[in-house]
């Protein structure tokens, strides 16, 4: 799923219908209003942190790679700005009524950037590339549930499965590759990982190492040529650094933190170049507890803990305002979200009075509380890299100093932590986050089947109930159906505090003025990134 | 001076030997895998892709395996190939940073130098004047300043408020249609400030040691007899008192040979510069194992190297070491 979100360029969604009301005055909203006729040229920089690993989308999961191949590569479906599948190369798709197949019907206009013919052989060899037990790809798994496809003729392709698979869709959103270059060849060594060959809006240009990508607009793509001649990710792998640059006008796009978007742009010039957008991304940031030690094993302990979290000042203190209380694995913004969970407003006599009623007393007058002896006392651990949690954890450390609970805060580099810590169950509480996507299927996460070391159910959580929901909601294609489920799934999360959940924050991206043509939507800015154009009097790169 | 060359060739050889074996084996004792970063936190891979990724790395295999096949390779020059998404050979990324990287340290080098060596030599005549004292206030501000931080201010200042330099990067974005003398230009201008904040740091050693070098020499006797004999002062210091000061310079340059190719990552990543310590650095962080690999054997050559070179440069320069060597002979 993360895949996907990158893969579409989607990685947001909607203009804040909460909290951010009062501030949506100050965010101009340009475009379409103006009422100009598309026009074509200039170049349209951004910078990336990071280098791009590998422009084979098969091969790559990084961002960097995974920002090009979006626009290099065409899957046969896309999301839409409203978040809904449309056809991409497939023209049209049918779902038969047991859900157990779909028929890809694909557009007979498509030519690869070589000129080629692009054909349903090109699908199902892609997705004989995704299931290649040779190949390393981190995608397979989404794949694992087809059956069997055909290719009846050039431009219908059928994937067969045993059981209906609700995220079976969007997996069909996956970059299609080029059968023509790529079959009987060393697909780990092949020359298109540095020179991809797709039938995106735009080709492939230059890769300079560790300095720049270059994409130009594909003149013969089968939506039109996009307006925007040119695109260069620049490699600034310091973020201030890329904020210089966006002051003198180098980058014109660039995804600001919250104190950049708040204050340091908050001047008339920057004003006067760049247009600011805000909208909710999709992730959320949490606590979880290890389920598998006694202290958590108690509901009440973990509710109190949440009672004693003011998720306001979280959102307030590390985000400057620029997010919204979680209160489950989804945003507020999305169908399938439920606002009825309980909410667990910040209550600390609350917290107090549960923890007593689960038998933590302060015994001895410390300020601690302790039961059979022992301090409630633990660690949250939590990576390196990510101010922002280590800030929240900091806050949160203090909430429950308050309510005599004694927590250290340790932060740990990456992989140490992932090696040492998470995957074999070794700590107390840990601050993480996860990101998705429109798919509300969280098997992954929260199925009791997936609790093994160096799998994504780290904390333990088991719960038969929940096993049910997430394999109901992943058989069934009807929306309204898999809301119940999702919706319970939902009820008891916030019931359990298995995590708690803290915030989801804003994506908060300024964009040069004289782009035109972006019209934020539940998807975000980027979606329709091949309609952005600037006017021919405003343009800047001529050449 | 042949066999005792040959001799000490040979003896780099253990010990190069030795010092890939601790690389090798203390870059493995890091927890994590080079496969962790693709796989994990990540709800579509598999359990069998991990398995499958450490099959193709090699990293099934014992460690003592691991290190023959790597030594083995090695001994016909392959670096192997990247862990890293793009497989590419270790050589190939080594070679495409390298030059930047050796250019900006030369010139840093360079620009050391120039001043440090005067500022040593005129605090070392002067000593404790106001000058002496100013130039050790500047030179220790200079070291003990965050470089990344000075890089900011700098970039602040002369990229964005005054708008006369580039900030980052090492080109312009339309440099391929700049006329040659535009070009270099642009090369130019885009130098200046890495250049300068990388030397900076370098600045307040080399001079205390050109100074205290100095302050050495004058008080020996040779340089009274020079006085002695009437000669006038700048006589004195500049042909007789300097060139002995700067003999143990070459031991320093020596030793920053294998500081050529090794890059800050601090200001590489700050002024966007693909250099050889960001791939150093990402490939840590990535556990790229034949990366790092590769880039340590080559730190470790150099730096074998630049110390058998500084030594021959010294018994070239110093007629009493050359000499002291031929009498102790065999020795």
């Amino acid at each position: 799923m993360l895949h996907m979100l990158f893969r579409l360029g989607v990685v947001a969604a909607l203009l804040l219908l909460l909290g951010a009301c009062e501030r949506q005055s100050e965010v101009s909203l340009p475009g379409m209003s103006e009422a100009l006729a598309p026009e074509y040229g200039d170049t349209f920089i951004e910078a990336s942190i990071g280098d791009a690993s590998n422009l084979l989308p098969v091969l790559s999961s990084d961002s960097a790679s995974s920002a090009i191949n979006s626009l290099v590569y065409n899957g046969l479906l896309r999301y839409n700005g409203q978040l809904e599948l449309e056809g991409e190369l497939a023209e049209r798709w049918e779902v038969s009524d047991d859900n157990r197949i779909l028929t890809f019907y694909l557009r007979r206009d498509v030519r690869w950037h070589d000129g080629s013919p692009f054909i349903s052989d090109d699908v199902k060899f892609t997705y004989q590339l995704y299931i290649d037990p040779e190949i390393p790809t981190a995608y397979a798994e989404s794949f694992s549930q087809v059956t069997r496809v055909e290719t009846p003729d050039p431009y219908t392709f059928i994937a067969y499965y045993d059981t209906p698979y609700a995220p079976a869709l969007l997996s069909w959103a996956t970059a299609i590759h080029p059968r023509h270059l790529l079959e009987d060849t060393d697909i780990l060594r092949s020359p298109l990982s540095r020179s991809p060959v797709g039938t995106g809006p735009y080709r492939f240009s230059e890769w300079v190492s560790g300095e720049k990508i270059v994409l130009e607009a594909n003149p013969d793509y089968f939506e039109g040529s996009p307006y925007i001649r040119r695109v260069v990710y620049r490699i600034i792998p310091d973020v201030s650094t890329q904020f210089l640059e966006l002051q003198t006008g180098s980058l014109d796009f660039m995804g600001l933190t919250p104190l950049q978007f708040d204050r340091q742009t908050d001047t008339p010039a920057f004003r006067r170049n760049y247009n600011k957008y805000q909208y909710l991304s999709f992730g959320y940031t949490y606590l979880g507890y290890n389920l598998r030690r006694p202290l958590f094993a108690d509901r009440r302990v973990r509710q109190a803990l949440a009672y004693a979290i003011d998720k306001q000042e979280l959102i307030d203190g590390v985000l400057l305002g620029y997010g919204v209380a979680a209160t489950g694995p989804y945003k507020p913004d999305t169908w399938v979200y439920n606002p009825e969970v309980m909410p667990y407003h910040y209550n600390p006599e609350k917290a107090r009075q549960l923890l007593a009623e689960a038998g933590w007393h302060d015994a001895n007058g410390d300020g601690i509380l302790e039961k059979d002896g022992k301090p409630l006392a633990f660690t949250i651990v939590t990576n390196q890299g990510n101010d922002l949690r280590i800030k929240t954890g900091e806050i949160i450390q203090r909430r429950f100093r308050e309510i005599g609970v004694d927590v250290r805060l340790r932060v740990i580099e990456w992989a140490t932590f992932l090696k040492d810590f998470i995957n074999p169950g070794n700590f107390d509480a840990t601050i993480l986050g996860w990101s998705g996507g429109p798919e509300p299927d969280q098997y992954n996460i929260w199925h009791s089947s997936k609790t093994a070391p160096g799998q994504l159910n780290f904390i333990g959580f088991e719960h038969p109930e929940i096993d049910e929901l997430l394999e109901r909601g992943r058989r069934v294609f009807d929306q309204e159906q898999r809301k119940l489920y999702y919706d319970r799934f939902q009820e008891i999360l916030a019931e359990e505090q298995p995590y708690t959940f803290l915030y989801v924050s804003e994506a908060l991206p300024a964009v040069s003025r004289r782009f035109r043509g972006i019209e934020p939507a539940p998807a975000g800015i980027r979606y329709n990134f091949q309609h952005w154009f600037v006017p021919a009097a405003e343009q800047k790169y001529t050449r | 001076m042949l066999p005792y060359l040959a001799r000490r060739l040979l003896l780099l050889i253990p010990l190069l030997l030795g010092i890939t074996l601790i690389s090798f084996v203390v870059i493995h004792l890091a927890p994590g895998e080079p496969t962790d970063l693709q796989t994990q936190m990540n709800p579509q891979a598999s359990a069998e892709l991990q398995e499958r990724l450490r099959r193709q790395y090699g990293l099934d295999q014992p460690l003592y395996v691991q290190y023959g096949q790597w030594l083995g390779r090695l001994a016909v020059l392959d670096f192997g190939e990247s862990f890293a998404g793009d497989r590419r050979p270790v050589i190939d990324k080594i070679l495409e940073r390298l030059p930047v990287t050796i250019l900006i340290n030369l010139l840093s080098i360079a620009f050391i130098l120039a001043v440090s060596v005067p500022l040593g030599i005129l605090s070392a005549v002067r000593r404790n004047s106001l000058f002496d004292r100013a130039t050790t206030i500047l030179v220790f501000t200079g070291f003990a300043m965050p470089s990344f931080w000075l890089a900011l201010l700098l970039m602040d200042w002369f990229g964005v408020r005054l708008g006369v330099l580039p900030i980052s990067g090492l080109k312009s974005l339309g440099y391929e249609y700049l006329s040659f003398s535009g070009q270099i230009l642009d090369r130019i201008s885009h130098l200046i400030l890495p250049v300068f904040v990388s030397a900076i740091g370098g600045l307040a050693g080399f001079s205390r040691y050109m100074r205290s070098n100095m302050l050495e020499v004058i008080r020996q006797d040779y340089i009274l007899t020079a006085r002695a004999k009437g000669l006038s002062e700048h006589t004195v210091i500049y042909k007789h008192a300097l060139r002995n000061a700067l003999l143990p310079v070459i031991t320093i340059l020596g030793l920053s040979v294998p500081g050529l190719i090794g890059g800050s990552v601090i200001f590489e990543t700050i002024f966007a510069i693909p250099g050889m310590g960001k791939l150093f650095f990402d490939g840590v962080m990535m556990r790229d194992y034949p990366l790092i690999m590769g880039i340590l054997v080559m730190g470790a050559v150099l730096t074998l190297l630049g110390n058998l070179l500084a030594d021959i440069c010294y018994a070239l320069a110093d007629p009493r070491i050359r000499h002291g060597q031929q009498t102790t002979g065999k020795g």
